[in-house]
């Protein structure tokens, strides 16, 4: 209704008694050239900063991941004063947590999904789709305190990689889920009918035919998922703090990554340090690009679509 | 899309004879198979329900005991001493930053967000759409701690001449007051500046798809009545959309209220004594900015609790906000259903 009365309102000046009987007035004219001008220049603004970034880290941390050595040592031993030495430390560390966290939540938000499309209704399912919710507005330094207060101040564990995965974890639970429910509806119905008409169980007909029909939209999900927690940094200043060497138990001692590296040498001023934090910025953001390219590239030759 | 909007397929309207959607089936069998996996997957939707669970009553517990032995009023004192025999500690200065810097955010992020959304809607010819809407999204895969990063180091001393310009023209107002210090990027409105940067992609990305789903018949309606393109938008896109464009709107301040690191490596920490100023040219410290600040002093119970309490506040906000926004996607979609 309200939509109504607005476009009378908008045409209205078209019956003023001003001559400009007809057509556009040159007001509404230049209304309509500025509105067009302002929303070409809102894309090129909101350009800027991505470019200005990418070209920063590229311009200042490139020349660090040419070198061998950024890919094949770590930085032990080597102080802020001194050139040299690599991330291999740093970069084993993510993608080592980060794995580990997608091993935990990518079988329970998967599950979660399949229970919200396939099997919850009423009030269960109201539930855990609210608390999905939850759980996808926690703030990530909400998340490292929470598993601080568990691990650390509950149970008396020290600060290990391992706590930095549960608290990936909860950040990457809802983002799975969403996604993953979200291919799910896609799938046809006709093709879960088909299914049981052959006699196939609930839970064959999903790991047979739902599951794998949505696959590739899944795995895209999930992806993208990955690459977020890749970036999260607050968790870990609060569970895994940095260290310069290389270190692969998630369960002893800490454990060195891309995000801390760059967390623990910001303040430094001098340059071979400040260098090293440019280079770990801009392997971190092509870690994270590759894998978003890679998941919209799967997601791509997706069989259901929206 | 609707894993931002948070739209879930329980919360879809029933059939016309009152079956659930998408329910097919009662087909489960009752076989062994069947039990187990229905099992596991309302098991892991527990699991769900039971972590969140979790998080609440694990923050509250441990921050209880702080707050009762806080002898300072924890809502409205400015202190933050959270050890000792005498702690004192109140989140006032902490809320102040948090609010300003995620307001600011939103002032910038909100109409800049919109008018992409309508450019890569509207304006964009059709070969540019879809690459202008994935190079908006590449904004939300860069980490927080490299916008920080690149704040610091490199877009920072761009706002020097910026603060320097309001403070002469708007000084006199007590929230544009900038003495020089702290330098112009360790300040609240730069870091709001970063924060906008920050929620753009995701107030661009809900925005956009209800610009998208404008029904055809509006548009061209408006068009038929002599609407020239920007009246087409003012009167039949942005009405139908306003929904969807407010619960964005409340869905990035969600973000802006919890991000951590590039506040933290941009604000400067205002001294315990400074007294407490209104510009926006001031220092400070976010609630999560505080808490990784800090993050290397969990030492004693009490300490943490302290800090717990404050993640608390923060993510009370933050829930507010995120639920304010789904209100507001669920009556839409009462309307438009």
């Amino acid at each position: 209704m309200s939509t109504l009365t607005t476009v009378d309102d908008a045409t209205a000046p078209q019956t003023r008694v001003d001559g400009s009987f007809g057509g556009k007035s040159s007001g509404r004219a230049f209304k309509d050239q500025l509105a067009r001008v302002v929303m070409w220049t809102a894309f090129f603004v909101a350009l800027i900063p991505l470019v200005w970034i990418l070209a920063a880290t590229f311009v200042k941390g490139g020349r660090m991941l040419l070198d061998i050595d950024w890919w094949t040592v770590s930085q032990s031993g080597i102080t802020a004063r001194r050139e040299g030495g690599g991330a291999v430390h740093a970069i084993q560390g993510t993608l080592i947590q980060a794995g580990v966290t997608a091993l935990i939540s990518v079988p329970i938000g998967v599950l979660t999904a399949v229970y919200l499309v396939e099997y919850g209704r009423g009030r269960l399912a109201k539930a855990v789709s609210f608390m999905v919710d939850i759980l996808t507005g926690i703030p990530s330094i909400v998340a490292g305190l929470f598993i601080y207060a568990l691990w650390v101040t509950t149970f008396n564990f020290q600060r290990v990689g391992f706590a930095v995965c549960l608290a990936l974890t909860m950040l990457m639970i809802p983002t799975v889920v969403r996604s993953t429910e979200e291919m799910l509806k896609l799938v046809p119905n006709e093709l879960r009918e088909a299914s049981y008409a052959l006699g196939v169980p609930k839970w064959k007909t999903i790991m047979k035919v739902v599951v794998p029909t949505a696959f590739s939209g899944i795995v895209t999900g999930i992806l993208l998922g990955l690459a977020r927690v890749m970036g999260e940094t607050a968790p870990l200043i609060i569970l895994g703090p940095y260290t310069p060497v290389i270190a692969t138990n998630l369960f002893d001692g800490l454990m060195p990554t891309l995000p801390t590296m760059i967390y623990q040498n910001y303040p430094e001023s001098l340059q071979p340090s400040v260098d090293r934090t440019w280079g770990a910025a801009l392997t971190l953001i092509l870690i994270i690009f590759i894998l978003n390219l890679l998941g919209r590239f799967i997601g791509r030759f997706s069989k259901v679509r929206s | 899309m609707s894993s931002i909007t948070g739209h879930s397929v329980t919360d879809e309207l029933p059939h016309d004879d009152g079956r659930p959607p998408l329910d097919a089936d009662k087909a489960g069998t009752g076989r062994l198979g069947d039990r187990i996996f229905g099992g596991l997957a309302t098991g892991s939707g527990i699991f769900v329900i039971a972590l969140v669970t979790l998080v609440g009553v694990f923050l509250i517990a441990q921050a209880v005991p702080s707050l009762l032995n806080n002898n300072a009023n924890f809502l409205t004192s400015r202190e933050w001493v959270p050890s000792g025999t005498d702690p004192r500690f109140g989140i006032v200065d902490l809320l102040w930053a948090t609010v300003v810097t995620s307001i600011i955010a939103m002032l910038i992020a909100v109409p800049l967000g919109v008018s992409v959304a309508l450019f890569i809607t509207q304006y964009a010819p059709s070969w540019l759409s879809r690459p202008a809407a994935a190079l908006v999204d590449l904004l939300a895969a860069v980490p927080s701690i490299v916008y920080g990063f690149w704040g610091l180091k490199v877009a920072g001393d761009y706002f020097q001449p910026v603060a320097k310009f309001t403070d002469t023209v708007l000084g006199w107002l007590p929230f544009f007051e900038w003495g020089g210090r702290p330098s112009a990027k360790s300040t609240l409105a730069f870091a709001g500046i970063i924060l906008a940067i920050m929620i753009l992609p995701i107030v661009t990305a809900i925005s956009r798809e209800v610009f998208s789903q404008v029904p055809t018949a509006h548009k061209e309606g408006a068009l038929a009545l002599g609407a020239t393109k920007w009246e087409m938008i003012r009167t039949a896109v942005l009405p139908f959309g306003k929904p969807g464009v407010i619960s964005a709107a409340m869905l990035g301040l969600g973000r802006a209220l919890g991000e951590t690191l590039a506040v933290t490596l941009l604000l400067s920490a205002l001294n315990p004594s400074a007294p407490f100023s209104f510009s926006i040219f001031g220092g400070g410290e976010t609630f999560a900015s505080r808490i990784a600040n800090d993050a290397g002093e969990f030492d004693s119970p009490q300490k943490t609790g302290a800090y717990i309490a404050a993640g608390l506040v923060l993510f009370i906000l933050t829930f507010i906000v995120n639920a304010a926004a789904r209100v507001v996607i669920e009556r839409r979609k009462a309307f438009t259903e």
